[in-house]
């Protein structure tokens, strides 16, 4: 008789645990107490029952003020919501033996830089990749460029010097193992790496 | 600047040793007149543990390309009395010998070298060695025989040096020049670039990423201590002795960009030497120990200039192809072998200093990193073959080829040694 009622309590709380509706406790279900045991159980029932009721009421509450918030927080500015876009956008690339930030990376490396100046707190390293078109050796200077050009292009852009620490891979560690454009492209590169965000 | 001894073993170094090939050869073309030379199986020689002398000895010959191994055919004379000449004809030199042990785990090998034509001894010489050292003894006597036939001192008493990637698992491997008896002197994760040998080929410098960026290191090959060469902020690279041992030539982006420093064996005394806005990159000396090679983008492209020592005008060698890049000189300093980048392709091409003329001695690949043999007759370098890193040699006039093929991984980043003290 525990078990079953033990088993309805538990049910009951599962299923408000997985919607955010409230459920009607099964009272209908309830047989009749007629012991003073089967009364006890009963009422227990029933405060468990009522407490699983607010707690689903609690959890709708909570849940409509998170959307709220959610929907405040994208009616705000383009600009800032363009910057939270483009920070998850962690590599750069670059033409063949070319270690300049390209135009089309520039608004990816302002985001950066502006966050970075707003978070003084963190930190990143900066990783030059090459394609296999060089010497190995001759690649770890293009790479260690590129990772430089980076930095000097974070600064500009706010972030300090002493957030950033640049390594150069040379073509060490390609992305991609073609011998052919796709895979160079791939691999002529910078990632930008956070150690703390 | 900080010195650092660091014990290999925390680094997950190790010193095996394989008593087998792990480097299959296939070798094509031939000299311009391959002598027609017989070894004679050595009396005695299968008393030896593992390969035969008379084996080792024909496969160091045949591998030149310069001669033609002409089987005995039943045949078997040790002594000079023993060979009745008339029994071969179409061979011009004839190898023959006796082994035998001596107390002590010891063997005394016996040699000569005989001229078929004129019916004389070129060489006879006893040799006294451990008698596990066959493969030693047999590629002194095929340097004996070389030496002789040629003019030249052979290489096959000599090591290289290369790197082993299979997959993120980097090995820096030293080996004979036959790919025999490889040990393993640094076993990472990370990646392992531009070993270079000391002069008297006793340690070798190299770049580890394994703290997290390129650093260079100096390690003895006999007690596997190393030392850290240089380990500033950026990239520690392309390390490469003078001739007399005294000083490093290394590449740091420290100040900026790649240039050129000095730094001594223990890594004080560290002085920079180029001073402009380029990558300057792959420093090497010349034999003399007064000029350097090296590799520079200042005029735009990666070119090859030299330099004296001591600072000056940098001087442009290389006008044709695209880019330049890893020059060497060769032993006799006249003249410097490099890797040439025209048309999408890498090439092994030699500049002759005086005529400044330039030959291409491979038909094109991703052929880079080349060194002379230190007999200058033979260049050792990294290609692909079947997507796979191989290494390769060619000889110095371009007719030779061979290939290096590991039984596992793809090879990299080699270099050859210098002639070892007997």
């Amino acid at each position: 008789m525990k078990k079953l009622i033990l088993g309805i309590v538990l049910a009951n709380l599962l299923v408000a645990c997985a919607s955010d509706k409230a459920k009607e406790s099964a009272s209908s279900s309830t047989p009749a107490a007629t012991t003073a045991e089967a009364k006890a159980s009963a009422e227990a029932k029933a405060a468990a029952d009522a407490k699983v009721a607010a707690d689903a009421k609690a959890a709708t509450e909570a849940q409509t003020a998170a959307d709220a918030k959610a929907a405040a927080a994208t009616a705000s500015t383009d600009s800032a919501n363009q910057a939270a876009d483009l920070t998850n956008n962690r590599s750069v690339y670059f033409p063949f033996d070319v270690d300049a930030v390209q135009a089309a990376d520039r608004a990816t490396i302002q985001a950066h830089g502006a966050y970075l100046r707003k978070n003084k707190g963190a930190k990143v390293r900066v990783e030059g990749n090459c394609d296999e078109r060089g010497s190995s050796e001759y690649n770890l200077g293009l790479g260690q460029r590129r990772a430089n050009s980076v930095k000097k292009a974070l600064i500009i852009a706010g972030a300090k010097a002493a957030q950033i620490e640049t390594v150069s891979y040379g073509e060490e560690k390609p992305r991609a193992a073609g011998h052919d454009e796709a895979s160079w492209a791939q691999n002529r590169r910078a990632d930008i790496v956070y150690s703390t965000k | 600047m900080m010195k650092r001894v660091g014990f290999g073993l925390l680094f997950g170094l190790c010193m095996s040793m394989s008593a087998w090939a792990v480097l299959d050869i296939e070798i094509t073309g031939a000299g311009e007149h391959q002598t027609p030379v017989s070894v004679v199986r050595f009396a005695g020689e299968e008393r030896l543990v593992g390969q035969t002398l008379s084996s080792v000895i024909a496969s160091d010959l045949t591998r030149t390309g310069l001669f033609k191994l002409i089987d005995p055919a039943g045949k078997s004379p040790h002594e000079p009395a023993e060979v009745k000449y008339a029994e071969w004809s179409g061979v011009e030199a004839l190898v023959i010998g006796s082994v035998r042990l001596l107390d002590g785990g010891r063997a005394e090998v016996k040699f000569r070298l005989l001229d078929v034509v004129r019916h004389t001894e070129l060489i006879g010489l006893a040799v006294t060695a451990k008698n596990e050292q066959v493969r030693a003894i047999g590629h002194r006597i095929s340097d004996l025989v070389y030496e002789k036939l040629t003019g030249s001192a052979g290489v096959f008493s000599t090591r290289i040096a290369y790197v082993n990637r299979e997959g993120v698992n980097y090995r820096l491997v030293v080996a004979d020049s036959d790919g025999f008896g490889e040990q393993t002197l640094l076993a990472l994760n990370e990646p392992i670039m531009s070993p270079a040998w000391s002069p008297d080929g006793k340690q070798l410098a190299y770049v580890s990423f394994e703290s997290g960026h390129a650093v260079v290191y100096a390690q003895s090959l006999t007690t596997q201590k190393r030392v850290v060469l240089a380990e500033f902020p950026g990239s520690n690279s392309a390390p490469a002795w003078s001739p007399d041992g005294k000083q490093i030539a290394i590449v740091l982006t420290n100040d900026g960009n790649s240039q050129l420093y000095l730094v001594r064996p223990d890594g004080s005394d560290l002085h920079r030497i180029t001073f402009n806005e380029s990558i300057d990159t792959e420093p090497t000396f010349s034999p003399d120990g007064k000029w350097l090679l090296f590799t520079s983008d200042r005029g735009g492209k990666p070119q090859i200039y030299r330099v004296p020592v001591g600072g000056g005008y940098a001087e442009r060698l290389t006008f044709e192809g695209s880019s330049n890049f890893s020059p060497r000189f060769s032993p006799d300093g006249k003249s410097f072998v490099y890797s040439q980048f025209t048309g999408g392709v890498f090439f092994i091409a030699v500049q002759d200093f005086e005529s400044r003329q330039v030959q291409i001695l491979t038909p094109g690949g991703w052929e880079k990193k080349p060194s002379f043999a230190p007999n200058g007759k033979l260049i050792l370098f990294a290609t692909e073959s079947q997507g796979r890193g191989i290494l390769a040699t060619v000889s110095s006039d371009g007719r030779v080829k061979q290939k290096m093929v590991a039984q596992r991984g793809d090879i990299r980043e080699p270099v050859w040694g210098p002639f070892l003290k007997q």
